[in-house]
Parts: C-alpha cells; structure tokens; sequence
C-alpha cells in the first residue's frame, strides 16, 4: 500500500524552483533513502511533507488523503514525526521531558493512551538514553543530541518517520549503532523516508533510493542499482568513494 | 512529572492568611493606606497576567498599557448603563477580543519584532482614541462616576485572586508545558503536534482579560481620565520590568516583583520627591546586575543552599 | 609549530580536557580523533582562545598564545573553522567571503584568494550574491570552510569539515587539504569520517573523555585494532 505520494511536487522561492515535478511514493513498511548533492532539494522536500512549506503547485498525500496545505501539528497527529538537519531540542529541558512532550501532544493522543510518562521512559530506554534522566538538553553530545531528538520523534507514535542527516557527525562505530536502531525502528513497522550522506548507512538500510538534484528526481531504484547509475556517481557520489554496500 | 499539584497545606494556610490580613486590613489602617494597597494590587494584576504567557513562551509584549486602557475606558462609557461586576467583565472581554485581535496580527512576528510591534500598536491605540476624541467627540477625557474606595479595593483582591489562580492552573497543566516548550523552540513543538498558532492566540487574548477587568475597576478610582493616563506607555513597560526584578520564573516572581517595586516607588515618592526617578532606576538596575533571575533567583540559591 | 602542554580546561566546574599535550610540526596534517563529546572540539576552542585554560600552555611558533584574545591570534595567521559551519546568515556569501580575509595580510590577496575558493566550490561562485540563510546545510558548510581559507592561515583548524557533504564533495574537501598541505599550511583536523583523515594525514592523536589515550602515525592508527575496532567500525 502506498503510504506516502506526492505527485508533480513543486515548489518555488522567488523566482527560483527548489523542487521540480517531482513525483515519489513511499509503500507502507519501507525504508527508502533520499540522497542527492548539498542544496538538491532534499530537506525541502522533508519540509513540505511534514508541513514546514506548502507546495506552489502538485499535491502531497498521506494514506490517500491531501496532506499538502495541512498545519504543521496536524501532519504529526495523523502519524509522521520527523527530525530536524540541524538539532531542535528544548534545550533547557531534562532528557525526559523533551520525549514526554512528545508523549503528550503527539498522534499519541487521540489514541486513548495509558501512561505517557510510562512510554516516554519506553521509548528512552529504546533509543538508549535512559541513564541520561536528570541532564538537560543542551548538556548532551551531539550524538545523545541526535538520539533525544529521534526519542521524542518515536514519542508521537508515528507511521511515518522522516529523517534529516541523523548519521552526519557520528564516527563509524557510532554509525553501526544507528544503523541497528533504525532497522529497529523499521522492524516495527514504521515507514522510514531517510536524507542521508553516509552512504554506508543508506547502502545497508534502504529498500529503495531516490536520488535528487537540482530539484528534480534523476533517478530511483534499488541501492545496488544506484551507486552504478552515471548520473548520480557523477553528481553525487563520486568516483573515489563508496562503492562498497 | 508535571500535574496539577496538590499545594501543601502549609502553602494554603499561608495563602489563606494572607488573604485575611488583607481582607481585615480596612478595620485597622488608614484610608490612604487602602488606596496604595488598591495600587499594589494592580501592578501585581498587571505583572502576573503579562507573566502568563509572555514568561513561558519568551514573546516580550509591550502592549499592557492598551489592554489596561481598554478596560478603563469600557468602564468610562459603560458605568453609568451597567452594574459594576458587568462592567469589570465587560472591560476584560473587550481586552480578549482586541487581545485574539493582536495576537491574529502579530503571528508571523516573533522575539525583537513582537515586542517593537507590540509597542507600535500600543501608542496607534493612544494617539487613535486622542484623535477620535479631538475630532469626533470633541471632548477630552470622559468622568466615571465614583465608586466607593472599599468596593473597589475588594474587587481588585477579587481580580487578583483570580489571576493567580488562572496562572498557577496554566503553569501546572499541559497547556503550560505547551507554552514553554513554544518558548523553548517553536518549530519542534509544531512538529509534535502543538497548534502554536492556537495557543498563542488564545494565552495572549486570556492575560489580557485580566488586564482589562484591572483597568475597568481602577478607572472607577481616578473618575476623570483621558487617552494620555489611560494608555501611558509607561503602564507597558512596568509590569515587564517588576516581572524581571522579581522574576520570570515562578508565579510569585512577578507578584514579589510588583508588591516590592511598588512599595518602594511609594516610599520614594513620598521621601524624595525629586530624586524618586533615580533612585527607583539605580536600584532596579543593582538588582539586575546581581541578580540576573531577579528575585527568584536568589530564593533558588538560598533553597540550594539551604540542603 | 604548535605546541599544546599538559592543558586543563574547565566548562563552569565541569573539567573537560585533562592535561592534554600534543604537537603539530610544519607543514603536517595531524588529526584528532575520538567519539562526540571526547574534546577535541574544546581543544581547538581552546587554541583559538575561545576557552580559557585553567593550566598548562600553548605555544606557536615559539611564542605563547593561551593568554591572547582571539582576534590575535588570527592575526597570527591561525584560522579556525569551527564546527557546525558557522557562518554569517544574513550577508551574501561574497561578503562572508571578504570578511574572511579580513586581517591585513590576507586583504591584499583577496581577489586570488576568493578565485582559488570558487574553483574549489564552484557552487558558491553561483551563489556569491545570495544570502547565506537561503543556502541549504551543506552549502553553509561550504561557505564556512572558504571563508576560513580566505585568511591565508599558516596553521588551518578544521573541526568536521566534511559534516553534512555529499560524497562527491567530501572527497573534493579531502583533496583540497592535501593540495593546502602541498602549498604549505600546517593543518590540525577533527573529523568523524576517520578512514579517509587517516589517510591523508601524517599523525593522529586519539582522545577518550578529554584525554589524550593514543597517538602515532596515521599509519599506526590504521592498523591499531583498537581503533579499528572502536572507530572505524571494523
């Protein structure tokens, strides 16, 4: 079942086109990567689909229904969180609190929930941050940083999960650990739309790539058959890097 | 974590003496003394209802003084037609709606530019009702008839007591979270699933309900006033300075901060009548260089200390 | 060139860095490792004079720079490029350009230097009259490193230079430091992509909870099973 579509997706800024015609589909239980060179397009997309932008022209729907044009906590209340390219936390909030706020006025909500701060604490324990109860936001590395924020995106209890560079500024081994949690979360059964530049994240975890650049879509298929297509090893990866899987 | 929790019985008792002491005060002290009671009421109205949703959510207004204003002069074209308790809702209805009104407007403002706007729409206000009266009415200023000084020092008790109820209810509720995770950072707590925009409107319009039912019955005590007195800039500028002495933090940050500065400002006046200004400003300014949390900073520090 | 001496460096009473020592010669690429949160960041805060140091010294040159503003010590010709790609939001990328160089030596070669920027990041030349919040994150972090490079820095700091780049660019990135190296800058680099850091680079110093815990060539780091094991997720 198609989850997510967006059909002719456009949108401008001035005279400028950031996104092009551009058509994807996200099946229901899919991980699907989003990849594409600095200023493509990629995180606008993101913002249009979680309500951050609307389009000038072409439609977005989510379980069959239009969600382009829909507010911000709307989107979230019918089931997609996200996390943001650049770290959105409540700084000056504990650990918990930021997850519980998620527990609290996400999709969560309409669903006759039992315990909220029960889940919150579930869902820290998920991503690995339990022990971190009692510190603030603004105390954690950037990797606990990355983790709080996916913590209280999972909080929302959401179907669809996108994500904006989780992997940059983690080292390798700490890349394998979200690699693991990701595929966690998608052992769930939640839908994963990923923009990501690690490619050895995107190689291992996506069923599907689409491959953006200057606002339009110049290819789509499975990893395997990306990393080989011409146009995106001269666009965006490069010959020198990886081509391992 | 964060319910509506049950005060201590301490707390209570305190609270509960307090509101005797003043309540009785009448039987034992002098008239006059009433009346800058009745004054120290209305800055704590003014600073609590202002703390409400601008300490949580970070947006400095700087239009307290029109809100005021609109209560007060509700009350100088509906007192002579309405019984007094009409009249006070009435002036703070008005406020909410003007209150969802500029909320409406202001949504795409934020930090700076709020509170400059703020200001902005405040003086429009002024000068709006003084050309109105200039032009149109060709009369300055409007009479209220007077109202006994006891009615009104009990009404403002009333008012004040409602307005910290509704913000401690706002503080401990998830709607307070709300507010403080917008201060916090607005674009993630619309992705959780806030309705900023909601929010931000209604909080808005409801401090300044309280704003105007304070001005409705205060207006009753000055009897003449004018688009000048009514919406002075300097009425918008006081309760964010008294919130910050006493500090944004805690409910009884803004309420230490007004009674004290309050207090104080009468003192100066009565003492040094000419140096009164300065006086006043040197020592808001130590405060704030020593105690950048105000007043609840160093109840925090003292807490601390003591365990 | 460099030399960092047993520094304690405090954030409030919290101690982060714990007698940290290392040395950077002329004309080498040495680079820090270790986990987010390990330091590393502090320690080129600290060099740039950002942090203050709570002990122990910090000489270039020969002379101490620990004490010195940080304006001084770019004037030293240090760049620091800081993490995050911090730039200027609301100017144009050709005025965070020129504001790069804004230390007299480096005013005067200005135009090659803004050229030799172009060439590298080709996109900023497209860009040059927008303004840098209207840039998506990798661009900013483009803008970030050739402002850093407008300085003509003797000793370049780059703190994650390759964060939020496309592969393309990231190998682009890792032959420009090598061509820097080839021209004659001293580099000191923090990266996550650690692989191909070692693999340009002569040294490395690897960083555990604000110690220093290994260092060596970057050769001897490659083959550490230690670090492959912990870092390189092999």
């Amino acid at each position: 079942m198609r989850i997510l579509e967006g059909e002719k997706v456009t949108i401008h800024f001035g005279g400028l086109a950031a996104l092009q015609n551009v058509d994807f589909h996200l099946n229901q239980g899919e991980v699907v990567g989003l990849i594409g060179p600095n200023g493509a397009g990629k995180t606008t997309l993101l913002n249009l689909i979680s309500g951050f932008l609307a389009p000038t022209s072409g439609v977005i729907k989510f379980r069959g229904e239009k969600i382009s044009g829909l507010k911000r906590h709307q989107i979230c209340r019918r089931g997609i969180a996200r996390t943001f390219q650049s770290v959105k936390l409540f700084s000056n909030m504990t650990v918990p609190m930021n997850v519980l706020l998620g527990s609290l006025f996400g999709k969560a909500r309409d669903i006759g929930r039992l315990d909220p701060e029960q889940e919150a604490m579930e869902v820290l324990k998920f991503v690995g941050l339990s022990e971190k109860k009692d510190i603030l936001a603004k105390d954690l590395t950037l990797t606990d940083q990355k983790r709080l924020e996916l913590a209280r995106a999972l909080a929302t209890m959401p179907e669809l999960l996108l994500l904006d560079e989780v992997m940059a500024g983690l080292n390798p081994a700490e890349v394998i650990v979200a690699i693991r949690l990701i595929k966690e979360i998608s052992g769930k059964g939640i839908t994963i739309l990923m923009v990501e530049h690690v490619m050895r994240a995107i190689m291992s975890i996506s069923d599907r790539i689409i491959v953006l650049h200057h606002g339009e879509k110049i290819a789509e298929g499975a990893p395997q058959e990306i990393i080989r297509d011409k146009k995106v090893i001269e666009s965006y990866l490069g010959t020198d890097v990886y081509a391992k899987s | 974590m964060r319910s509506v929790r049950a005060v201590s019985l301490q707390w209570v008792l305190f609270i509960c003496l307090i509101v005797i002491l003043i309540g009785t005060m009448p039987l034992f002290v002098k008239p006059y003394t009433i009346v800058s009671i009745t004054s120290i009421l209305m800055y704590i109205t003014l600073a609590v209802s202002w703390s409400m949703f601008c300490a949580p959510t970070g947006y400095i207004s700087l239009a307290t003084a029109t809100f005021f204003g609109v209560g007060i002069y509700s009350s100088a074209v509906l007192a002579p037609v309405l019984p007094l308790p009409m009249v006070v809702v009435f002036g703070g209805l008005l406020s909410f709606l003007l209150g969802l009104l500029v909320g409406v407007i202001s949504l795409r403002l934020a930090g700076f530019y709020f509170a400059i706007f703020t200001f902005g729409l405040s003086e429009l206000v002024r000068n709006s009702v003084l050309w109105w009266e200039h032009n149109i009415t060709i009369t300055v200023g409007r009479y209220i008839p007077l109202v006994n000084s006891l009615i009104v020092y009990y009404s403002m008790i009333g008012i004040v007591l409602m307005t910290i109820l509704v913000s401690y209810i706002i503080k401990h509720s998830k709607v307070g979270l709300a507010l403080e995770s917008i201060g916090e950072c607005e674009d993630a707590a619309a992705s959780i699933g806030i309705n900023v925009t909601a929010l931000r409107i209604t909080f808005f319009a409801i401090s300044c309900f309280f704003m105007g039912m304070a001005g409705a019955i205060m207006a009753t005590k000055w009897t003449y006033i004018d688009p000048n007195s009514a919406f002075n800039p300097v009425l918008s500028f006081t309760p964010v300075l008294m919130s910050l002495f006493g500090g944004v933090g805690q409910i009884y940050g803004p309420l230490l901060g007004a009674s004290i500065l309050t207090f104080i400002s009468e003192i100066l006046l009565s003492k040094f009548p000419y140096h009164y200004a300065l006086i006043y400003g040197i020592i808001f300014i130590v405060v704030i260089i020593f105690l950048p949390e105000g007043l609840v900073g160093w109840v925090k520090r003292w807490r601390k200390g003591h365990r | 060139m460099l030399k960092v001496d047993k520094i304690n460096v405090f954030y409030g009473k919290v101690q982060v860095l714990w007698n940290v020592s290392f040395s950077i010669e002329e004309k080498e690429i040495v680079t820090l490792i270790g986990s987010n949160g390990a330091g590393k960041t502090t320690v080129l805060n600290s060099i740039s004079g950002l942090l203050p140091l709570t002990s122990g010294t910090i000489e270039f040159g020969g002379s101490r720079i620990d004490k010195m503003p940080t304006y001084r010590i770019v004037e030293l010709c240090i760049s620091h490029i800081p993490e995050g790609g911090l730039s200027f939001p609301d100017m144009t990328v050709y005025e965070n350009l020129k504001l790069g160089a804004y230390i007299p030596r480096a005013q005067k070669e200005m135009q090659e230097s803004i050229e030799r920027v172009f060439q590298m990041f080709p996109v900023l030349r497209e860009r040059s009259k927008q303004l840098v919040r209207t840039l998506s994150g990798g661009e900013r972090q483009m803008v970030a490193i050739a402002r850093g490079l407008m300085s003509r820095p003797i000793l370049c700091m780059l703190d994650e230079p390759s964060y939020g780049l496309a592969p393309l660019l990231v190998g682009e990135i890792f032959r420009v430091i090598k061509t820097l190296q080839e021209q004659g800058t001293t580099i000191l680099l923090v990266e996550q992509n650690v692989k191909h850091t070692l693999e340009i680079s002569d040294r490395a110093y690897l960083f555990e909870n604000g110690r220093v815990v290994l260092d060596g060539t970057s050769e001897k780091f490659l083959q550490d099973d230690y670090v492959r094991q912990a870092y390189l997720g092999l």
